[in-house]
């Protein structure tokens, strides 16, 4: 995916874009709206991700140029301003969703996946992974002919195996990314997802492996 | 306020006052006038009396003689069934006629007297007659009582009396349309302004004479200056959020991805709790502030039309994602068409933290149900969930600001998230209930609006 940043603080924008490159995003960054309206009119972006209050304009207004222009690349707006207050409601300008600062980056993803999801519709993006199909956007597997819907936290365990094949995951970097940083979750926690996903996997070529003591790895025989 | 005074009342009291005062003089002028008329016409009639027996006296050998004319006589007993009275007198010395009749000083040819018991209107004439070669003095008086001029005189007073009161109940009728006149666009304006929606606050342009547009004037800067300062009460609560939520924002993704780097189980923990300590902050601040937005704005409350069910599937479909990173699903069972009358971004933020509350209270993998829907003249929403529900002596002040369950846990939260619901359903005129579910342990809020 190739993703769009319009924040003006370096600081968050680059801690979001670590997050985000960790998933095997593409992320550009632009820290004011000229530079925003220069990418927009070059990359074929999925997702933007817009600040309300920049340097050089208001947000709504690029927002509102987007859909004048008629793009109708999604976008998520990040505000740090009152909810109640934001009269013009972003939404109604033509936001996909939007985000109120601080924000977790568990529901940051969660929004970003939710909005791609609505986006595509009927359009799939299947993943192989072995004799394995991923559909991320639908939240399906394919395994052996058999259409396998997955529940959240499935599908997002099987999404951080799957952009990571063949790397070992400790149970405390994947409590990381299923789960929100003020849950408190036990490591044995991810052990019933872990064993979920297995039974799903059972019959393919695709496995998850116990390294005792490290964590898991995904696997293809 | 305590009103001082009218100025109807004041504008009728003050033309009603005039218009007696006009009446009384009017009255006075009028029997006054009339009365001399009166007397002008008795004294004529007196002097062409007088007149015509001074004409009928002549001189015979030296002799003063008189032939009473009886028209002379007859003229003053037709007006009236007054007693009259003469007397002929030469030099002071009575010739016929009543001889006790009093003399009028000389030079005065009219004058009230008394006589015998009753008041009478005397004239005199005289004229000089040659006897026996000297002029001599004739004088002729007569005299007539005063019933009739008296009758006349209470018949004028009667009509007097009678145009007094005619002038003074067409006056005051004119009065009363005069001052409704003059208040009338005084009720214009208040009709104008009260008849306005609490968010309307376009100055005044209703026509008022020019007394009151001074009085509009400042009307019209109060409502600008009310206007300009909502506005910067709003914007100021927006610029605050965002100075306080900017930073943290900074702060928890930093936090966050170092999170994702460190794998020491001292440094997660600690980092776990500013995290925690940062949610802490963010949501207190963000929650006051928008308990600031909603208290200021439920004082002008927007009165739209608004369908209740969309609302809330807007406000469902915006939380589904945080919902979905816990695996909580949502049963809706939304009734279309509950029309209620509000202003739909409170309705929504009191919604969104009831349903927020929800989530946050739930353990994973449960079912929160959303029910919307009308009884009678209430719609309703209520949302319940498979948590721990209330504790059973909270119940009663969890709507108070700053009041946590006792049973919340380790669960972040600032304690006004109903509370911005509360104040939002009192706002509409509705209501926030607070119960238990009603099959299993889970809480249920209902949120109430009349329709």
């Amino acid at each position: 995916m190739r993703l769009l940043l319009v924040e003006d603080n370096e600081t968050l924008a680059q801690a979001v874009i670590d997050l985000l490159s960790l998933d095997g995003h593409g992320v550009d960054h632009a820290p004011h709206l000229a530079m925003a309206r220069d990418f927009v009119q070059s990359v074929p972006y999925d997702l933007i991700l817009l600040d309300i209050m920049l340097p050089d304009g208001d947000g709504r207004t690029f927002l509102h140029d987007l859909r004048r222009a008629a793009r109708d690349v999604p976008v998520i707006v990040l505000t740090a301003r009152s909810e109640v207050s934001d009269r013009v409601g972003v939404l109604d300008l033509g936001a996909d969703d939007y985000l109120v600062k601080p924000f977790d980056f568990s529901e940051l993803e969660a929004r970003c996946r939710a909005v791609l999801r609505r986006r595509a519709g009927t359009a799939t993006n299947i993943q192989r992974i072995g004799d394995v199909e991923f559909d991320l956007l639908g939240g399906a597997l394919g395994v052996r002919g058999t259409r396998i819907e997955l529940r959240n936290r499935e599908l997002r365990l099987f999404e951080v195996f799957a952009t990571n094949p063949g790397v070992i995951l400790s149970k405390a970097k994947l409590v990381d990314r299923l789960f929100s940083a003020d849950e408190e979750v036990s490591e044995n926690a991810i052990e019933v997802y872990v064993a979920r996903l297995r039974k799903h996997l059972r019959g393919s070529r695709v496995e998850i492996d116990t390294i005792r003591g490290l964590g898991y790895r995904l696997s293809v025989a | 306020m305590t009103p001082q005074g009218s100025i109807y009342r004041r504008l009728m009291l003050q033309l009603v006052g005039s218009a007696a005062v006009l009446a009384a003089i009017l009255f006075v002028l009028f029997q006054s006038f009339a009365r001399q008329l009166a007397v002008e016409a008795q004294d004529n009639t007196l002097l062409a009396s007088a007149s015509a027996i001074l004409e009928s006296v002549w001189v015979q050998q030296g002799q003063v003689r008189a032939d009473i004319p009886y028209a002379a006589l007859a003229m003053l007993g037709n007006v009236s069934d007054d007693r009259v009275f003469y007397q002929i007198a030469q030099a002071g010395s009575v010739l016929t006629g009543y001889e006790d009749l009093p003399l009028l000083r000389d030079g005065v040819q009219a004058a009230n007297a008394a006589f015998r018991g009753d008041d009478i209107r005397m004239v005199q004439v005289a004229r000089s007659l040659p006897i026996a070669g000297v002029p001599q003095i004739i004088t002729v008086t007569v005299a007539q009582t005063q019933d009739g001029l008296a009758q006349k005189l209470a018949e004028i007073s009667r009509r007097a009396i009678l145009v007094g009161a005619v002038f003074f109940a067409v006056a005051t009728v004119l009065a009363v349309w005069a001052a409704r006149g003059t208040v009338r666009p005084l009720a214009r304006v208040t009709a104008a302004v009260s008849r306005r929606g609490p968010v309307d606050l376009r100055p005044v342009t209703t026509p008022v004479p020019a007394e009151m547009v001074p009085l509009i004037g400042a009307l019209n800067d109060f409502i600008l200056r009310l206007d300009r300062s909502l506005a910067r009460s709003e914007d100021f609560i927006a610029e605050a959020a965002h100075r306080v939520r900017t930073p943290l924002a900074t702060v928890r993704a930093q936090a966050e991805v170092t999170l994702r780097r460190v794998d020491r189980e001292e440094n997660r923990t600690a980092l776990k709790q500013m995290i925690r300590a940062v949610d802490e902050s963010s949501r207190a601040a963000g929650q006051l502030l928008d308990h600031a937005m909603v208290a200021l704005r439920a004082d002008r409350l927007e009165q739209e039309q608004l369908d209740l069910g969309a609302a809330v599937a807007e406000v469902v479909a915006r939380q589904m994602p945080l919902a979905s990173l816990k695996d909580i699903a949502f049963d809706q069972q939304i009734a279309a068409g509950c029309l209620v009358q509000g202003d739909a971004i409170l309705i929504q933020n009191a919604v969104t933290n009831i349903l927020d509350n929800a989530i946050k209270y739930s353990p994973r993998d449960t079912r929160i149900t959303i029910d919307v829907g009308q009884r009678g003249t209430l719609a309703h929403v209520r949302i319940t969930d498979q948590g721990r529900g209330f504790g059973d002596d909270d119940i009663a002040r969890l709507t108070d600001p700053f009041a946590r369950g006792t049973n919340a846990g380790q669960t972040v939260g600032s304690g006004l998230g109903l509370t911005i619901a509360h104040e939002v359903a009192r706002a509409h005129r509705g209501t926030l209930t607070l119960t238990q579910a009603i099959e299993g342990t889970g809480a249920c809020v209902t949120f109430c609006l009349p329709v």
